[in-house]
């Protein structure tokens, strides 16, 4: 009897907190296929929201795509070797080192924003460019691709897979490429698809960071919410559900694999 | 191919001196082990002939007449087959043995003949496309070993093979790796702390004790005449009898014992196997503990020296703990080890 209080106590809560944040979510994305919202579902459904969404933002979301896979390009280019670096001289130093490019997570990004500015901030055709935001983007992402790669890296016997390469006459690049990148796969997956979806969905340092040409997708959406009826907005919101969702589904397979690797 | 290391030596940046300068040779087609406790700097010096440690200025590695000393590792052309076998996870079995031949750029024709035949040599057909994780721990040895020698390196170097394999399987792993160097007919160096596995597997064992090479001879030489205390206690457990010499005879606590010779400045030293129970034997002794090993007793006794002295008995019944017994020794298996200006 007792237990089975507990169990239903146990299924209302989970069930409520559910219902708490899914129902505001499926209303957002019903508003955004509704006919006339004010009137309610009764008005019918219709796509020309979306596709109006599509016109007035196709740029936003196809620039948040560029910049989310440049970012992406640049984390692997410097977060994989630096991962390597710091997982091949374990000690007090390389702790620091790990530290400190973890330091955009605890900084908040309207800081990082404000310091990108200050420092930036008057090279015309720098803070003009995406690449001013791109540089935002991989500081922000740059330490999830970096502590994804090294997990993994840190619980194999890297240094001596590398001995044996090398007894068989492996260059150091040899190495890193045949050895070091297919090992370390599972953690640059989960740490690929963690960028990703970060820097699609990073609003707060972008917001800092735009200009009136450069608004990526969630800065559009704040645009939409402040600017547009609600029918749009809500539609909106329905077309970057259907972009993050499976990326988040995907980063959530990816990480669980990649902690597998290193439990 | 041969090996000769001349005064090589190491000293790590924090002083530690892991190998003081070391002579060393090795004949071709020679399998020498270099047997020795933990920390007495054999894995050292298998590490500095792979070209995985650096030696201290002054030192001299040569392959044949090749001067390899400044040769790093990925150029020297070896065979390692490593404790953890540091197989490469991503790969197959296949993919592991290819690796070497790989990085020679040999054609992809030659490649897979010559795999095929260190597979077929090391019996590993059934596994080839296996993946290293879904290998059992002797497979696992068999690939590492194959790995190191499809290159066919002008030397091979094993860093205790057998130690990362459960007991039981290691005796028979040890006979067919004692089988398979054999058939490869290769210079190999490897290191153990084993000197079951040193003796069953070297043609020569080179023992080691706080980086110096003490003594290098054949199996049997080392087993019968240990030159050293070290490797008289190392190389077969002797354990050192305690008395007075005086002439051809010891005077030990439990009696009066014959030397085979003339034991000045000797001390004198008696294996387990060598100390037997007879009613009528030459010394008293107590024993303090019998165990059962199947084949024998091993019974400690005391009374003689001063610590345990083991008897290994092969009756069917042991004396009882707390009885007196009479120890005879006989003299020619007595190892006398000249003391005088020997380092300990």
């Amino acid at each position: 009897m007792e237990y089975s209080r507990a169990k239903a106590l146990q299924l209302g809560v989970t069930l409520l907190t559910c219902a708490f944040l899914l129902v505001p979510a499926l209303q957002s994305v019903l508003a955004g296929v509704t006919r006339n919202y004010f009137i309610g579902i009764s008005s019918g459904f219709t796509l020309r929201w979306i596709a109006e969404v599509w016109e007035l933002y196709a740029h936003s979301i196809m620039l948040s795509i560029g910049i989310a896979f440049a970012c992406l390009v640049s984390t692997l280019v410097i977060g994989v070797p630096a991962a390597y670096g710091l997982a091949r001289n374990p000690g007090w130093f390389s702790r620091v080192l790990e530290e400190f490019i973890s330091l955009p997570l605890a900084v908040p990004g309207l800081a990082l924003a404000l310091a990108l500015l200050q420092l930036y901030g008057s090279v015309k055709g720098f803070r003009t460019s995406w690449t001013f935001v791109l540089v935002g983007h991989v500081l922000y992402t740059l330490p999830f691709m970096v502590r994804s790669v090294l997990a993994v890296l840190s619980v194999m016997d890297l240094k001596t897979l590398e001995e044996g390469a090398a007894s068989l006459g492996a260059t150091s690049w040899r190495r890193f490429w045949d050895i070091v990148v297919p090992n370390a796969m599972p953690g640059i997956l989960a740490g690929a698809l963690t960028v990703v979806t970060l820097s699609i969905g990073e609003f707060n340092l972008t917001w800092m960071l735009h200009t009136p040409y450069l608004k990526t997708l969630p800065v559009g959406l704040a645009d939409s919410y402040a600017s547009m009826r609600l029918e749009i907005a809500s539609a909106y919101t329905l077309i970057f559900f259907i972009i993050i969702v499976p990326l988040l589904m995907a980063m959530q397979w990816a990480s669980q694999r990649a902690q597998r690797i290193a439990a | 191919m041969t090996l000769t290391l001349t005064s090589v030596s190491k000293t790590y940046p924090d002083g530690t001196v892991a190998l003081k300068p070391t002579d060393f040779h090795v004949a071709p087609g020679e399998i020498v082990s270099l047997l020795g406790p933990s920390g007495c700097g054999k894995t050292t010096l298998l590490r500095i002939v792979a070209g995985l440690e650096t030696p201290n200025p002054g030192s001299q590695v040569k392959f044949g007449d090749d001067d390899v000393t400044e040769l790093p590792v990925e150029r020297r052309k070896v065979g390692m087959v490593f404790q953890s076998y540091a197989l490469f996870p991503n790969m197959s079995v296949r993919g592991n043995i290819a690796y070497g031949l790989k990085m020679q750029k040999l054609p992809a024709a030659e490649i897979d003949q010559r795999v095929a035949e260190v597979v077929r040599l090391c019996k590993l057909e059934p596994y080839v496309d296996r993946r290293i994780t879904a290998l059992s721990g002797g497979q696992r040895q068999r690939v590492a070993l194959a790995r190191a020698f499809a290159p066919r390196p002008r030397i091979l170097l094993l860093d205790e093979p057998l130690s990362a394999l459960d007991a039981a399987l290691r005796d028979t792993l040890r006979d067919e790796l004692a089988g398979l160097l054999r058939k490869f007919g290769i210079t190999a160096l490897f290191v153990t702390h084993d000197q079951d596995e040193a003796m069953a597997i070297a043609d020569k064992v080179a023992v080691m004790s706080h980086g110096t090479v003490v003594q290098v001879g054949p199996p049997e030489e080392l087993y019968r005449n240990p030159r050293t205390r070290f490797v008289a206690g190392f190389v077969g457990h002797a354990v050192h009898l305690e008395g007075q010499v005086a002439g051809t005879t010891l005077r030990t606590q439990g009696g009066m014992l014959t030397l085979p010779r003339d034991g000045e400045n000797c001390e004198v030293f008696v294996r387990a196997e060598d100390v037997a129970i007879t009613p009528n034997g030459a010394l008293k002794a107590r024993v303090e503990s019998s165990v059962f090993l199947g084949t024998h007793y091993r019974l400690g006794l005391s009374g003689i020296t001063a610590g345990i002295l083991y008897s290994n008995h092969a009756g069917l019944a042991a004396p009882a703990r707390g009885t007196d017994v009479r120890i005879s020794i006989d003299p020619s298996k007595l190892l006398l080890i000249d003391q005088s200006g020997a380092t300990p």
